[in-house]
């Protein structure tokens, strides 16, 4: 059984808690307790507010909307499911930035009776810049449009000239119905004229994985064992995840920034010696040679090259309420690297509403600015458009600590 | 050339929890690992050990022992512990219950449960802890749900969910300024089938008390089954009987209720769970029954 991580952007008024309420419901993964829960509030339609299957918080509940990104599991006998949730307000993007950075697949949720409108322009640039390749249109309320194959078509033509401009190439729409189930779970007969799958079915078969053996090989330290045991007196070994690719016993490697070359003399998974590791297991790496390796350097197979530079430029997502202005100064966090970074200009500014670039001077919560970006020390990186993992980073403040925005490397210097 | 090894949903999950577990030893100067001696805390042990062995673990043990115990978990912790060659730190509800002069919990069902956070505070306190592991899934409750796996708690260790930091892709921020602490849940993704399906195939021992067993238990106004014990103050309108019982959660023993099962094997339980229809705490947990915002309103406080 694999596992599918999905995110769901609408609003409250598209309907997207109900449409994974329906899911959840639907597939019997709501437990009689929690439905009795919710049974016990009144439903503005009368029967259950799936809803409220997914609000978690009393300030949530109180003012009827979601404010923050919620986790959903559910299982089919095909797939684990995670759904990350993500709040659809204007003032929240942020959140939905961070759902989508952890998602293979969206869900673009959109009300029948109103088509594509700025929001779902928005939602799917967020959603493909966070490098997500599988879409799916949700058009919701069907039924309050009479189940109208022509309004489908329309909306499903909008929606086109979106991911053209994207470049999105992987996008399926599906009529349904979350308030009354229709093509959610199950199939419909309301909609005779649409012969795809439900969304579940659509969900349960599609094949987001990609052939992991074409990355390249990336890995990062995150610690670093040595037991200094009698019985161990030299073992050294580099934990850390596999970011990409595939490792191999024997491989020829090259620790960066150094430069440093050796070879893998043993490969450890969770204390067991293997000839060959991929992305994302976490692993232990033995090198051969008695070479300087600590937190934060990366181990990279010799043929392969990453770029090592102290120059970056980023697009950043920007979501802390203070103004981003050139020569300010903060911490990058690039996986385990942490280092003193600043940004050295900003280049343009992306409009959520219309996706075109302008010239930038500042940037404010929730913008979206291409940057250059100066680091104290080398880090080894690639494209975020080639490597999600290796492309991907975080500025924080050095002195509270907090998460100020979300990086992707477009280019290197 | 070797074949390239085929990921499913338990190695991804098992991959990601390491790399949190490891981001915790890399990040922090004074971590430690809640551990409560239930199978979500007992998984995280395992993983601790895929994660760092050969090496010791880079954080100790900690027990907040709530007094009411349930004997066969107490058994089974000081076993663990001397197997691993781990540090275990036992402090106890009693005593800050003593020294913070606090009003121990009353009633026919006492629980401790609130006050497990004054003596987690406190042992935060003690040790300067800067990161406190815990087993806390998402798919357990709805404020849960909405937590972080870097969750910073500020210097009174509460949780405010309107100022939580975004976590983007495996990137975990744990810097932090001096007093606050970080609270981080590695196995925040994982349901409670998918805790059982990995105990299942890594062949983890568990307390006796997850698998059924004949147990003298009350009967609940609600239904449910409480194992007895000394520290339940009944009368003689309670009903007791004598069930087959195993539970589904290890906790304050007067308030983690029982739940009817023949199941003695992990493949029955997986079975049973298969066709549950209650929820893990719904079923037996007695103290988030009480307002629909319980949880939320303990870990604004402090709690796990």
């Amino acid at each position: 059984m694999d596992l599918l991580r999905f995110i769901t952007c609408g609003s409250v008024d598209d309907g997207k808690s109900t449409l994974i309420g329906r899911l959840l419901y639907d597939s019997d993964s709501v437990s009689l307790d929690v439905l009795a829960a919710i049974e016990n509030r009144p439903a503005v339609h009368g029967g259950v507010d799936l809803a409220l299957l997914t609000d978690g918080l009393r300030a949530e509940r109180e003012q009827g909307i979601t404010i923050d990104v919620a986790h959903k599991y559910f299982t089919t006998p095909r797939r684990k499911f995670i759904i990350t949730d993500a709040p659809g307000h204007v003032q929240y993007t942020r959140n939905m930035v961070t759902g989508a950075s952890n998602a293979d697949l969206a869900i673009v949720l959109v009300d029948a009776r109103l088509g594509v409108i700025e929001q779902t322009r928005r939602h799917t640039l967020v959603a493909a810049l966070l490098g997500i390749r599988h879409f799916v249109l949700a058009v919701n309320k069907m039924d309050l449009v009479g189940n109208d194959e022509a309004v489908f078509n329309r909306i499903v033509a909008e929606y086109a000239t979106v991911t053209r401009q994207l470049r999105v190439s992987d996008a399926v729409a599906i009529p349904l119905s979350a308030l009354h189930g229709d093509n959610v779970v199950r199939r419909s007969t309301k909609l005779p004229w649409y012969s795809g799958p439900s969304l579940l079915e659509y969900l349960e078969q599609i094949d987001v994985t990609q052939d992991v053996s074409a990355d390249e090989p990336r890995f990062q330290v995150q610690y670093v064992i040595r037991p200094q045991q009698a019985d161990l007196p030299d073992y050294r070994g580099y934990a850390g995840r596999i970011q990409s690719g595939v490792y191999r016993k024997g491989d020829r490697v090259r620790v960066l920034p150094s430069g440093l070359e050796t070879e893998i003399e043993a490969l450890e998974v969770g204390q067991q010696e293997v000839e060959t590791a991929v992305a994302p297991q976490g692993v232990v790496i033995r090198l051969r040679d008695d070479v300087d390796v600590s937190r934060g350097d990366s181990i990279i197979v010799a043929s392969s090259t990453p770029t090592v530079t102290r120059a970056l430029e980023a697009t950043l997502c920007w979501m802390d309420e203070r103004t981003l202005e050139a020569g300010q100064k903060f911490l990058l966090q690039h996986h385990t690297a942490l280092v003193k970074a600043s940004v050295s200009a900003l280049l343009s500014k992306t409009s959520v509403e219309t996706l075109h670039r302008s010239a930038a001077e500042s940037a404010h919560l929730n913008d979206i600015v291409r940057v250059r970006i100066k680091t104290a020390v080398p880090l080894v990186v690639d494209a975020y458009a080639k490597n999600r993992t290796t492309g991907a980073f975080i500025l924080l403040d050095e002195q509270t600590g907090a998460t100020l925005a979300a990086g992707m490397i477009d280019a290197t210097e | 050339m070797s074949s390239i090894p085929h990921l499913d949903y338990l190695d991804r999950l098992e991959a990601e929890a390491i790399h949190i577990l490891r981001e915790v030893a890399g990040q922090f100067e004074r971590p430690a690992l809640l551990f409560s001696g239930g199978k979500d805390s007992i998984v995280l042990v395992h993983l601790a050990k895929k994660a760092f062995r050969p090496g010791r673990f880079p954080f100790p043990l900690v027990h907040i022992d709530t007094g009411h115990n349930f004997p066969e978990v107490l058994e089974f912790r000081d076993q663990l512990a001397a197997e691993l060659g781990e540090k275990l730190v036992v402090r106890c509800v009693e005593d800050t219950i003593k020294k913070q002069k606090l009003r121990d919990a009353t009633g026919k069902f006492p629980s401790r449960n609130p006050l497990q956070t004054y003596t987690l505070l406190e042992v935060i306190e003690e040790f300067e802890f800067d990161a406190c592991i815990g087993g806390a899934r998402r798919d357990e409750e709805k404020a849960r749900a909405k937590e972080r796996i870097f969750s910073i708690r500020d210097e009174f260790g509460q949780w405010d969910p309107k100022r939580q930091r975004p976590e983007l892709w495996n990137i975990y921020n744990g810097r932090i300024q001096k007093g606050e602490n970080v609270r981080v849940f590695p196995i925040s993704n994982w349901t409670e089938l998918d805790v059982w399906r990995y105990i299942q195939r890594e062949n983890i021992a568990l307390p006796a008390i997850y698998f059924g067993h004949p147990r003298t238990c009350v009967v609940l106004p609600s239904g449910q089954l409480l194992g007895l014990s000394e520290h339940l103050h009944l009368d003689e309108n309670d009903e007791i009987v004598e069930r087959q019982v195993r539970f589904r959660t290890v906790g304050d023993s007067t308030c983690t209720a029982a739940v009817e099962s023949d199941a003695v094997t992990i493949d029955d339980i997986i079975a049973d769970l298969l066709l549950a229809k209650v929820s893990e705490r719904g079923a037996t947990r007695l103290d988030d029954n009480i307002s629909e915002a319980g949880m939320e309103d303990r870990k604004r406080n402090g709690y796990f």
